[in-house]
């Protein structure tokens, strides 16, 4: 029922009635012949082959619809473990060894992130896992990276600056890029046979990159940092900020590691359902501004690398039935919320919901991702400014915070934080202070943040001894909504990795120097003055 | 352990904590500073300018309550007119009691009451008799679509009886995450399009509507209701159960559990959705009926009647409305060029 234009569907109370099975008669829908071994979505009956080929072909029209992925290019497969993104990683493998016509023509590279510190795991369970992952790791062949979440104390501000890149290329641009790499094979061909020998200077050879990967990725990290880590993720109070503090530490890492070897993709297995879950429990986090750029087929916020989802319209179903069907090896790794109750973050929550609701009503999910789709990439208001809107210190989206408009649900919410409004004691007293109160409110509206940067309220209150004082405030004023909403549940910002406090230290500095030369700098936009 | 001092005033003992912020406050003190942040949403958003003659959605139930006991309040000082509109649908068991709680508040603060019924304005049909037309086709009765439609059209009429100039309705915070959580479950994105801000500023006749209270979550309007003594009618609809609304209330409910802001966070969020231009719905024209605000030939408060009249009440509900047009025999599919576009009148 739930989707609009639809006939409503029962009522609530009722059961949905049961899906019709299949009898022994029916055939599978697509080819007519075989019989069939596996029912999607409502009714549909796939034989084996034809779901593998159904399968596949999504992947494949994900990719080629998009045309983001250049031949030649380094794409790093983000391999969680769990059902999706091995589904995902074997759909490339598959699709690098197919004949050359058809063949998936970019640089593949895996990235294993262990997360065990932050899941409180001992050493010794965390060992276990690696030992499970490295033969697939080994099995699949592509050139592989193990990095502990305790990396990113060693990670250096620069993963929080976005290169700005040059935007992304135009239909032309693609197929160019297509035509001359097909004739650099074409060149390259010509003397030799044919098969996967095609343009080996462009694709190394998976099993020559092997003994490059430095030893020093199988150490396991240093105590100290896994010290570090654990008393950070112990130190936030609720399951839901730690769940976004992962995800963003994990982000961080995997940037670095792209950008630390040359890859200029990142591709995601997130699916359907996790996508539609996604977008749900960022709605209730508070950054509907960005769900563009959470939930969309290609994430461009920082720059140089993109994050691609090519799994995004298989439904976990689907995935799951495959990696049944085709035996794709997967890991399980215990995560953040592993056995965590249906109450304990907004992230479980929302999945409870919507599974139980899909139940119910079975186009939920394909119906939110179809909003999802017509989300674009753009701020509400007008056109967007480019590189020098100021970013958020975590999750690089644009800020979506307008501490002007004071008629938003953010304005009321900072503006009522010192809301000792004095009024008179009740509004039926219309004597003589009637004015006050009005200017009252009227006056405290621009509040500003102090330290925005390229903000234009400079009201010089990051002098000196305010900014030494608060810099848990500073920090705060350069987060975006949810960020903001999600460090509220950090009792102090004292535990967080080095690189985000110097970031912030930096942003605060360059954003005082800014405001206190803001009257002798000469900046493009003041054209009317027409001084030349 | 006894209570600590209001932070605001300091001198009386604290009744409660505010929801949001978790400060200490008085009953007095909480209540001027709910009715400060009303003052300051109108005055911030310049909803209800000087002189205006302003028409409150009065239902008897606890938002529409508050409302009008704090734009009386504020009335003075923004220098407006209020008048109480009241709807009376036609349920029985319920609508009666709650007419009778605005009477009664109507005749203790001492404002014009207008109240319009169903049964006059759309020829006799009141929601009873449409949950009877509806029923027994083995789907939901979806009575609220046609309540919300109606009451709209219902409200923008008795508007116009009294000469009011803007609308005011008291729906809350609670309500605004609500139906942005339901249009994404429902994949209407015109609504999502249209929705967010402060209201609509009246567009094509129709009269600029707002609500006040959209930034007060629920329980500080309860809060207040119970602070200020006021009176009010606390039933649930008895057809509400049957809503899809209950889903997403019951998910809001569970997410301000897990987290506290989650009513306000929602809210930020549905400001800031940037959704494709072609998920807006068309501009729109006026009814060729009844002269109202619509976006197709017929507004959808017409079209639904159209169904009910014709003894096939899903008509209005669906894609392309198949079979509205009046060129079309009822029983053909209709006409193949209507587009599917989201329904027309805004609820909100």
């Amino acid at each position: 029922m739930c989707q609009v234009g639809e006939d409503y569907g029962e009522p609530a109370p009722r059961e949905p009635p049961p899906a019709p099975r299949p009898s022994r008669e029916q055939k599978c829908v697509k080819c007519r012949e075989a019989q069939p071994v596996v029912v999607i979505r409502a009714g549909d009956a796939f034989c084996r082959g034809c779901f593998k080929a159904f399968y596949i072909h999504k992947f494949r029209a994900m990719l080629g619809k998009n045309r983001l992925i250049f031949p030649g290019e380094k794409v790093l497969l983000a391999w969680s473990g769990g059902p999706s993104s091995s589904s995902m990683v074997w759909q490339v493998l598959e699709g690098l060894s197919q004949d050359s016509a058809k063949r998936l023509r970019f640089v593949p590279g895996v990235i294993f992130v262990d997360e065990g510190a932050a899941c409180g795991r001992s050493p010794e369970e965390r060992a276990k896992t690696l030992a499970e992952v490295k033969p697939i790791l080994q099995a699949i062949g592509f050139p592989w990276h193990v990095v502990a979440l305790e990396e990113v104390f060693s990670l250096s501000p620069s993963v929080l600056r976005c290169s700005s890149q040059e935007p992304a290329a135009p239909e032309e641009a693609y197929k160019a890029a297509v035509d001359s790499f097909l004739r650099q094979q074409h060149v390259l061909g010509a003397g030799g046979g044919p098969g996967p020998a095609h343009g080996e200077e462009q694709l190394p050879q998976p099993r020559a990159q092997l003994p490059q990967n430095p030893p020093s990725l199988l150490r396991p990290p240093a105590a100290a940092q896994t010290e570090a880590l654990s008393h950070l993720f112990c130190s936030v109070r609720t399951l839901t900020a730690k769940e976004e503090l992962l995800q963003t530490l994990r982000a961080h890492l995997i940037l670095h590691v792209a950008r630390a070897h040359g890859y200029s993709k990142v591709m995601t297995g997130d699916s359907c359902t996790r996508l539609a879950i996604k977008l749900m429990t960022n709605l209730a986090l508070g950054r509907g501004a960005f769900l563009a750029w959470d939930t969309g087929f290609s994430d461009e916020r920082h720059g140089d690398v993109v994050v691609v989802r090519p799994m995004r319209e298989h439904t976990l179903k689907e995935v799951a039935f495959y990696n049944r069907l085709f035996s794709v090896p997967s890991v399980f790794t215990p995560a953040v919320d592993t056995k965590a109750p249906e109450k304990a973050s907004i992230h479980r929550l929302m999945e409870a919901f919507i599974l139980r609701l899909q139940t119910q009503f079975p186009s939920t999910v394909s119906t939110v991702y179809r909003t999802s789709e017509k989300l674009v990439k753009a701020p509400r208001d007008g056109p967007a400014t480019g590189d020098h809107s100021p970013r958020c210190l975590l999750c690089m989206c644009a800020l979506d915070v307008d501490a002007a408009d004071s008629a938003t649900a953010f304005g009321v919410q900072t503006s009522s934080h010192p809301s000792q409004i004095q009024l008179p004691t009740s509004l039926t007293d219309t004597g003589t202070p009637q004015e006050s109160p009005i200017a009252l409110i009227e006056t405290r509206t621009p509040q500003g943040p102090c330290c925005f940067p390229g903000g234009p309220r400079a009201q010089g209150c990051c002098q000196g001894a305010s900014r030494r004082e608060d810099p848990q405030a500073c920090i705060v004023e350069q987060l975006c909504y949810g960020c903001r909403v999600n460090m509220k549940d950090l009792p102090s910002l004292e535990p967080l990795p080095q690189y985000i406090l110097a970031e912030a230290q930096l942003r605060t500095q360059r954003a005082w120097v800014l405001a206190e030369l803001r009257d002798c700098l000469i900046e493009d936009s003041d054209d009317e003055v027409g001084q030349s | 352990m006894p209570a600590p001092p209001c932070t605001s005033c300091h001198a009386a003992r604290a009744a409660l904590r505010r929801p949001r912020s978790g400060q200490a406050l008085c009953g007095a003190c909480f209540c001027s500073a709910f009715e400060a942040e009303v003052l300051h949403t109108v005055l911030a958003g310049r909803l209800l300018p000087p002189g205006a003659v302003v028409a409150v959605g009065a239902s008897g139930g606890k938002d529409s309550t508050v409302l009008a006991h704090v734009l009386r309040g504020l009335a003075p000082r923004l220098g407006i007119s209020l008048q109480l509109v009241a709807v009376d649908e036609g349920i029985g068991g319920y609508r009666d009691a709650a007419l009778a709680a605005v009477r009664r508040q109507a005749a203790r603060w001492e404002l014009p009451l207008t109240v319009v019924a169903y049964e006059d304005l759309f020829g006799g049909w009141t929601m009873d008799a449409v949950a009877r037309s509806t029923a027994g086709s083995g789907r939901s009765r979806s009575c609220c679509t046609f309540c919300g439609v109606l009451r709209r059209r219902a409200l923008e009429e008795g508007a116009r009886r009294v000469g009011a100039t803007h609308i005011v309705t008291g729906h809350n915070a609670d309500d605004m995450a609500e139906t942005v959580l339901m249009n994404f479950l429902r994949g209407d994105t015109g609504r999502l399009a249209r929705g967010g801000g402060l209201g609509s500023p009246g567009e094509g006749g129709a009269l600029p509507r707002c609500r006040p209270l959209q930034f007060a979550s629920q329980k500080e309007v309860v809060l207040y209701a119970h602070f200020r003594r006021l009176d009010y009618f606390s039933e649930e609809c008895v057809y509400a159960p049957e809503a899809f609304r209950g889903h997403a209330r019951d998910l809001l409910k569970r997410l301000e559990a897990a987290r506290p802001s989650a009513v306000l966070d929602l809210v930020h969020s549905a400001e800031r959705l940037a959704l494709a231009a072609s998920a807006r719905p068309p501009r729109p024209g006026a009814c060729s009926r009844c002269g109202a605000l619509a976006s197709r030939a017929l507004c959808q408060a017409c079209a639904l009647l159209d169904g009910l009249n014709r003894g096939r009440p899903r008509l209005a509900i669906g894609k392309g409305r198949r079979g509205l047009d009046e060129q079309a025999t009822p029983g053909t599919p209709g006409d193949p060029a209507q587009t599917p576009t989201p329904k027309a009148v805004p609820t909100f």
